[in-house]
């Protein structure tokens, strides 16, 4: 029997998922939803909103209100689901191919806007759903399927993007780290503004086998040796770091445009009375 | 005191005031030359309202945006020109897919890619049809004044909302920026059309549960019927699937929707398309040039009609047809290289010639450089 949560949350008759074996998306789901249940979420008024790839694909798994989008899309669909009707709790989950790539203006659009949204990037360094072609975040020197001598692009530090974007809560995680991802999602949700949380995980069928990283196992015991907690961490190490990296509190748009909305209502009441 | 609902008001204004008149309260755009100003008057307007404005980074998120909040249960619309709609087709295909209301108004520009951005043109109304890849419903209506930016912006809303997809409305920069007496209709008096929503009260919703009129029942986001929506082919229940027979009635039933309800979409105006030799046929602004053409040759005794066509999508295939049967010529005066001269070819079956006045310019089409070619063929 699955745990109660999962009962809640999961459209279990739409199991098993599309992923592969080994895969950290379904690890990562079942975080995320474990947040939902730690916040008691109304299934009702939850909105989970994706756009295109194998992450993509999870509101198809989840039972709240979901939209699957366009490639790229999906934070853009999430403000006007948001601005449109604030009682709603929204989560974005999205790619690395998605979320930096295609949808690389829209992420930087709203963590300026800072719009109350938590948006879970789960990285897994290349584009699985088009089997294992590189992305913004594959690591400079690694082999995809368009990258056969080695990617000689740069890759982004996503966290780092994000923050000077405006994003007001930044965090990461590994899919190694689940209950992290479980804590940090919680904390994005609680968070009144635009909250990004990177989950660097595992695509052991592409990026993991190109590149000789072993089994899911073995990609899973990478991501906890190479990571260290920012409170461990002086900045210097090789590693990725793990943890809340940035909070900060400020005027989140949806309030901000509620006060617009008192003033134009009286501005106009007394133009009218003029 | 006048009458407070008759105001001279810019094509773009009358647009704006339309769209509120119909209940809008959500609109989501990008800046563009000759639409700005729909964007500039919703984001004083709408607050007042209570609704919600934002300038998006693109049009691809201005359509998101909308499509996003429609799905909330808000209705709204977007506003552009050539290169923005360009930009919104992908997400075009996916509101029709996902049968979400929507309306996107493009006030045309002259030419191809950025072209000629302060100038008029109507060369956007095969994009209109065949913008978004693969197979589509479409419901397309064109504005040829300031009256009509306001009735048939106001009308979109309540197509979308029924049929459950997106409806573009064409103008152009000429009918966008005139001034013009436009009676400002009240919502009673328009008659405001609200989607079908799912039962609330029910345990069941199936999401393609259709009766004859294939259009499901709507569940908005924050139900408790959890509604899943995707661009992917879906089943009955709503999701992705790749069963041959499913496939083939999801394809099939989204244009059905249009088509059976073909008769009540069409809506012409028509001058002396009885009798007439030579029937001019017209969408949106050269309209207005045509019946001018039409009107002053029926006036000296020649048998010249007119057929404008307010809704250009679904084509009025019958209309042409019945016409086609009586009259000997069609002259189709467009400002573009002949996309409505296309449509009436394929529908009058070579029943009639049809003829094409085409100007290109960016200036509007002028009533000497129709009557010089109907002349020849009365």
């Amino acid at each position: 029997m699955p745990e109660a949560f999962l009962e809640k949350y999961l459209r279990l008759e739409n199991l098993p998922t599309i992923w592969c074996a080994g895969c950290g998306l379904g690890t990562d789901m079942r975080s995320i939803v474990k947040a939902f249940d730690t916040l008691e979420l109304d299934p009702d008024m939850t909105v989970l909103v994706s756009g295109i790839g194998c992450s993509s694909r999870m509101p198809a798994y989840v039972d709240v209100n979901t939209v699957h989008t366009t490639h790229g899309r999906a934070i853009a669909f999430a403000t006007g689901i948001k601005l449109a009707n604030h009682d709603l709790t929204v989560v974005v989950v999205s790619g690395d191919g998605d979320a930096a790539a295609i949808g690389g203006n829209h992420l930087i659009h709203a963590c300026r806007r800072n719009i109350n949204i938590t948006l879970v990037v789960l990285n897994n360094s290349n584009y699985g759903m088009t089997s294992g072609q590189y992305s913004p975040l594959t690591p400079q020197g690694s082999v995809a399927t368009t990258a056969p001598y080695g990617n000689v692009e740069q890759s982004w530090d996503l966290c780092d993007l994000a923050r000077a974007s405006g994003a007001t809560y930044v965090a990461r995680s590994t899919t190694f780290h689940y209950e992290l991802i479980t804590k940090l999602v919680t904390k994005g949700i609680e968070h009144k503004g635009f909250s990004f949380i990177e989950v660097i995980t595992q695509c052991p069928t592409y990026f993991g086998r190109f590149n000789l990283a072993g089994s899911p196992t073995d990609m899973l015991k990478y991501q906890k040796t190479h990571s260290i907690r920012i409170e461990r961490s002086d900045g210097t190490e090789e590693a990725i770091t793990i943890g809340e990296l940035y909070k900060r509190e400020a005027r989140e748009y949806c309030d901000h445009y509620d006060e617009l909305i008192v003033r134009a209502k009286e501005l106009k009441a007394e133009m009218s009375e003029d | 005191m006048g009458d407070a609902r008759v105001q001279l008001l810019q094509g773009n204004e009358a647009c704006a005031e339309g769209a509120l008149a119909a209940g809008c309260r959500f609109y989501g755009g990008y800046p563009i030359t000759p639409s700005s100003e729909i964007a500039e008057i919703m984001a004083f307007r709408l607050p007042q309202e209570g609704g919600k404005f934002v300038q998006m980074e693109d049009e691809i998120g201005s359509i998101a945006s909308i499509i996003g909040a429609s799905m909330a249960g808000v209705k709204a619309f977007t506003a552009t020109s050539g290169p923005g709609y360009s930009l919104m087709m992908e997400n075009i295909g996916y509101a029709c897919v996902t049968e979400i209301p929507i309306v996107i108004v493009n006030v045309m520009r002259c030419g191809p890619s950025t072209g000629q951005p302060t100038a008029t043109g109507q060369g956007d109304l095969m994009q209109a049809r065949w913008g978004t890849h693969s197979d589509h419903p479409a419901i397309t209506l064109a504005a040829a004044s300031g009256q009509e930016m306001y009735d048939l912006t106001a009308k979109a809303f309540n197509l979308s909302e029924k049929f459950r997809m997106p409806v573009t409305m064409l103008s152009d920069a000429v009918v966008g920026h005139i001034r013009e007496r436009v009676v400002l209709h009240s919502p009673d008096e328009i008659g405001i059309v609200q989607r079908k929503l799912a039962d609330e009260s029910a345990d069941e919703y199936v999401p393609m549960d259709v009766d004859d009129s294939h259009i499901p029942a709507l569940a908005n986001l924050g139900s408790k019927h959890h509604p899943y929506y995707t661009g992917l082919v879906h089943s009955g229940k709503g999701f992705f699937t790749s069963k041959p027979e499913e496939v083939e009635y999801f394809i099939r039933r989204l244009s059905l929707k249009v088509e059976k309800h073909k008769d009540e979409l069409i809506d012409v105006e028509e001058l002396g398309t009885d009798d007439c030799e030579v029937c001019l046929v017209s969408f949106g602004v050269s309209g207005r040039a045509a019946i001018n053409i039409a009107q002053r040759m029926r006036d000296a005794g020649k048998k010249v009609g007119h057929l404008r066509l307010k809704t250009v999508w679904p084509f009025p295939d019958e209309v042409i047809k019945s016409i086609a049967a009586k009259c000997h010529t069609f002259v189709v005066p467009e400002m573009n290289l002949g996309q409505l001269k296309l449509e009436v070819e394929r529908a009058a079956c070579g029943e009639a010639k049809v003829i094409g006045v085409n100007n290109i310019s960016g200036s509007m089409i002028t009533t000497h450089e129709i009557y010089d070619v109907v002349k020849e063929f009365v």
